[in-house]
């Protein structure tokens, strides 16, 4: 079969796919089966699904689309793509939000079997867009898959709802024809999905199939087009698809594997960081305790018994929940307890927008508590990165005796992308300070508060252990024993060793490296969390004009070169998804002169976004530098 | 191996100075406390006292088993996550009327109904202590304090009604300077496997001193308190001539006289929870004050099923390299 031509004048190299339709429309599932077939057939990929905020929505309404974003082609793809090239749009509702995210000239499906009086008047549509003209720049691909799909399944005597059901399996039959991809992999991923039911199984495989034959039919294949997407080049090895959240949760499973202790997940639900709970609940094989408190507050300091009895406590929640948190870290602060604080940022303040992401909890990770309450903070980049960024957290937490602030977002939690596979092997075992019992410590109390030199971590003693009895709390105590002090010098010690601690932690850390260009030049763009995809590609083009990603993982305590390193670049420019925190962290921690570039919309950078930033700021250098060399002549 | 040595009530005790007011209550149920644990032979290394925020939460400093001083209200959630990872730990949540039903008043509320097994002790003075004397959610009507100089107008909480409505299966009543009161609570509290909830008396004797003396004083005790025993008839009073009375007509309890109507007197059922809201709602000079296991009833601890229900009862039995190939994978070569 010839590709046929598309201009997709961006790039060649990938596609961007959104899918579009009613909650019930089965959009999520079919996007992540694409996916499978994607990843079988060698393409990279990155994922974002776009959920409504409402449970269940009222069908065919605007704010009931449920959308399903897909970028897949050669490597290495790090976000879901700016604009799609082609939409699948469900119903007109799903048209019509979708329309102004697409490219100029995309291809459009659509269901015409939605397009009724009362669909197109509940989306809005006063005229219908297939007949208005208003989808003229657009290729449009009008199927209709309502009906197709009931022809297709009539022989098994579904129910009519369980028949129209099966049309997101037409639809995906479809769509894997336009990208020439196997059926195999969905054809035994339905095969075990619905094992127990042999007559939607064979309904779900029949539409499939005629979704599929629908394409290849000669007729039609002039109306379809078909797309042939570049392969990437993978490290050689063995991969799965993952999402942030379930590489976060497989990350803090693995990190109990490797200090051999029990992880005891403690949390209230909350969005975005529910779906972390969820993917804990299912690990239980691993040794995972989960435990839903009575609310936040409860779920950290449940946390915090947990470790104090010497599992890895782990509480996770969003911004709202973690202020609520905010006095019970202090107390793992004073008790020198090891716990890990997830916070998947979504966008603020108050309850703000619970379904949207933004990076602007990082003052609060750095800044936010009561008195002078140090805690390391790192954050996570991309979806598979999530799994190493737990493990760190956990090791800090236990090797330090601190407290540890883990950011993630609402974009990462949900997106994904191909992960290779990790060796456990490569991994250090997670240990902490060992309790050593000698003349020096000669009560249990002196024993627990023995700090090892380098970490200033504590030994880890838990309630048990015979002859090492110790009392600890929230007041502040005899930087020896535990004991209460209301001692001038001994609060002096005890406030210098809790910031001397976090500050350890920089030793054990690895430089600040740079993601693409030199360790010199004209601009430095410098990031932080989830905005690492699309600032990559926008540097990516540009490296060979001065320009460097360079992107902090550890946030506080800062690598030591960092800020030798930003001396190295004329400008420095940051963009986040907030008004501007980490470029204030910067100026506070390294007083170096940043530019921002600030984002609250509640949505990503798109790549264009960045790359015209950029630009601007490239112009305007290169305007100075002709300014200068005016002067001089 | 050799049996562990048998201790005394002083073992428990740490070494740091117990810092209470002179004449404080506390002194009297710290006592009472190592006496209980000497007398039951708790191992100090098993033994927790976690603690929030008051001047009864003072008290793990001053015992020499391991102690956790946490923040204000949130001991039962501290000891809630003790007990999930080590179910074997006898842990005991020193609380007071603003730490435990103020601030932390949902957090009791949530450790009674899971039914944690944890030993919740809640000192009631009826007043805020450390902050100096404000009035507290226990503080009766018009209690004039530095924040209500014109007297208090909100109804107090009942500790004990409180913890009934929340599903509390272990509910008992004493006072911190009975001795041998107290002591019966305290070990029939540690044996029960499950939330014991014991609220005791405490005297505060610097912003609220005798509060308690209408039922507590020597002079009047024995007729303000009735001493409540498992299948026994509720009687009291100095010449054991008081009993109370169930009316079926008006569903109320009465006092009569249990010399000249034996027949008529109640017996006491810890397992049943009208009988628990009764005793519980008795308020002095009308009633006597119900002290003693007024509630005990078997069920299910909380932290013995989050084990039981866990599909590993929480053991490692997959490594995360496995758990990571249960899903689509791929090879690239």
């Amino acid at each position: 079969m010839e590709t046929t031509a598309i201009d997709m004048q961006a790039n060649n190299e990938a596609i961007v796919i959104r899918l579009a339709g009613d909650s019930g429309d089965g959009v999520q599932l079919m996007g992540t089966q694409f996916v499978a077939s994607t990843a079988a057939a060698g393409s990279d990929f990155a994922t974002f699904p776009d959920y409504p905020a409402e449970i269940r929505a009222p069908a065919g309404t605007t704010f009931g689309v449920s959308a399903y974003q897909i970028n897949l082609g050669a490597g290495p793809i790090t976000t879901a793509g700016d604009a799609p090239q082609v939409l699948v749009a469900f119903n007109p509702a799903a048209l019509k939000v979708s329309l102004p995210l697409i490219a100029r000239n995309a291809l459009i499906v659509v269901n015409t079997d939605t397009f009724s009086k009362r669909n197109l008047s509940k989306a809005g549509y006063d005229e219908d867009p297939l007949q208005s003209g208003e989808l003229d720049r657009f290729q449009v691909v009008a199927i209709d898959l309502s009906r197709l799909t009931l022809e297709a399944v009539s022989e098994f005597g579904l129910s009519k709802s369980d028949a129209g059901r099966c049309k997101n399996f037409y639809a995906l039959g479809v769509l894997l024809w336009m990208f020439g991809r196997d059926l195999e992999t969905i054809e035994r991923w339905v095969e075990q999905r619905f094992k127990k039911s042999d007559l939607l199984k064979a309904a779900n495989l029949a539409a499939l199939r005629a979704g599929n034959a629908y394409g290849e039919t000669a007729e039609l294949a002039a109306a379809v087009p078909q797309y042939r997407v570049a392969t990437a080049t993978f490290e050689p090895g063995e991969y799965r698809g993952i999402r942030g959240s379930d590489a976060l949760a497989f990350g803090l499973a693995a990190a109990a594997e490797l200090a051999n202790r029990t992880l005891m997940f403690c949390s209230y639900p909350i969005t975005p960081a529910s779906p972390l709970l969820h993917r804990l609940a299912q690990l239980g094989e691993l040794g995972v305790g989960v435990f839903q408190a009575e609310d936040e507050i409860a779920a950290v300091c449940a946390a915090i018994g947990a470790s104090y009895a010497g599992a890895i406590g782990v509480t996770s929640s969003s911004g709202p929940g973690i202020a609520l948190k905010t006095e019970a870290i202090g107390l793992a602060i004073n008790a020198e307890l090891p716990l890990v604080i997830v916070n998947s940022q979504r966008g603020g303040p108050s309850t703000g927008l619970p379904t949207k992401t933004e990076q602007s909890d990082l003052y609060q990770a750095v800044y936010g508590r009561n008195a002078d309450a140090p805690i390391p903070v790192i954050a996570a980049r991309q979806p598979g990165d999530c799994f190493d960024v737990a493990i760190e957290a956990v090791r800090i937490a236990v090797r330090h005796m601190t407290p540890v602030m883990l950011l993630s977002d609402g974009y990462l939690a949900n997106a994904a992308e191909p992960w290779q596979m990790p060796n456990m092997a490569d991994y250090a075992p997670i240990t902490s300070t060992p309790y050593v019992r000698d003349d020096a410590a000669a009560d249990g109390a002196s024993a627990a508060f023995r700090r090892n030199p380098e970490t200033l971590g504590r030994a880890w003693i838990v309630p048990g252990q015979a002859d090492a009895m110790y009392r600890v709390g929230g007041l502040e105590k005899d930087i020896a024993t535990g004991n209460i002090s209301y001692d001038a010098e001994n609060h002096a010690q005890m406030s210098q060793l809790r910031a001397d601690k976090v500050d350890a932690v920089a030793d054990f850390i690895p430089e600040q490296s740079v993601e693409v260009g030199g360790t010199s030049g004209r601009l430095a763009v410098v990031g932080w969390g989830s905005t690492y995809g699309s600032i990559f590609q926008a540097v990516r083009g540009r490296a060979s004009r001065g320009v460097s990603h360079i992107h902090i993982r550890y946030l506080a305590p800062l690598p030591k070169n960092l800020g030798a390193l930003l001396a190295q670049f004329d400008r420095v420019l940051i963009p986040e998804m907030n008004m501007g925190q980490l470029a204030t962290l910067l100026r506070d921690k390294l007083g170096v002169d940043v530019e921002s570039l600030t984002k609250v919309t509640g949505q990503p950078f798109m790549v264009t976004e960045l790359e015209a930033a950029i630009d601007d700021v490239l112009a305007a250098i290169g305007a100075q530098h002709v300014g200068t060399q005016n002067e001089r002549t | 191996m050799n049996a562990p040595e048998k201790l005394s009530a002083k073992d428990y005790a740490s070494s740091q100075e117990v810092r209470w007011c002179p004449g404080c209550g506390d002194y009297a149920i710290l006592k009472a406390v190592t006496q209980t644990l000497a007398k039951i032979g708790a191992r100090p290394e098993k033994t927790v006292f976690i603690s929030g925020i008051g001047c009864a939460s003072r008290f793990p400093y001053y015992l020499e088993t391991y102690g956790f001083h946490t923040i204000h209200g949130r001991a039962p959630a501290v000891a809630t996550g003790v007990k999930l990872v080590n179910p074997e730990l006898d842990v005991w949540v020193v609380t007071g009327d603003g730490d435990g039903l103020s601030i932390g008043g949902n957090h009791l509320l949530h450790t009674l109904r899971r039914n944690v097994d944890v030993n919740v002790l809640l000192f009631n003075n009826e007043i805020y202590g450390l902050t100096k004397g404000q009035f507290s959610p226990t503080s009766r009507v018009g209690t004039r304090s530095p924040s209500s100089p014109a007297g208090s107008i909100d109804e107090p909480v009942s500790a004990g009604l409180f913890a009934l409505g929340a599903g509390a299966r272990f509910i008992a009543r004493g006072i911190d300077t009975d001795k041998v009161g107290l002591g019966d609570v305290l070990e029939a509290a540690q044996a029960y496997r499950g939330a014991a909830f014991v609220e005791i008396f405490q005297n505060c004797i610097v912003y609220n001193e005798n509060v308690f003396a209408a039922f507590t004083d020597k002079s009047v005790a024995a007729d303000a308190q009735v001493r409540v025993e498992h299948g026994q008839p509720l009687i009291f009073g100095k010449d054991r001539d008081k009993g109370l009375h169930f009316n079926a007509g008006s569903l109320t309890l009465e006092v009569i006289d249990a010399k000249a109507r034996p027949d008529d007197v109640l017996v006491h059922d810890r397992t049943n929870p009208v009988i628990a809201q009764l005793l519980l709602a008795m308020q002095p000079p009308q009633m006597p004050v119900a002290l003693g296991v007024i509630r005990q009833v078997a069920g299910t601890s909380y932290d013995s099923a989050f084990v039981a229900s866990h599909v590993t009862q929480l053991a490692r039995t997959k490594s995360i390299t496995d758990v990571l190939r249960q899903t689509n994978t791929w090879r690239v070569e």
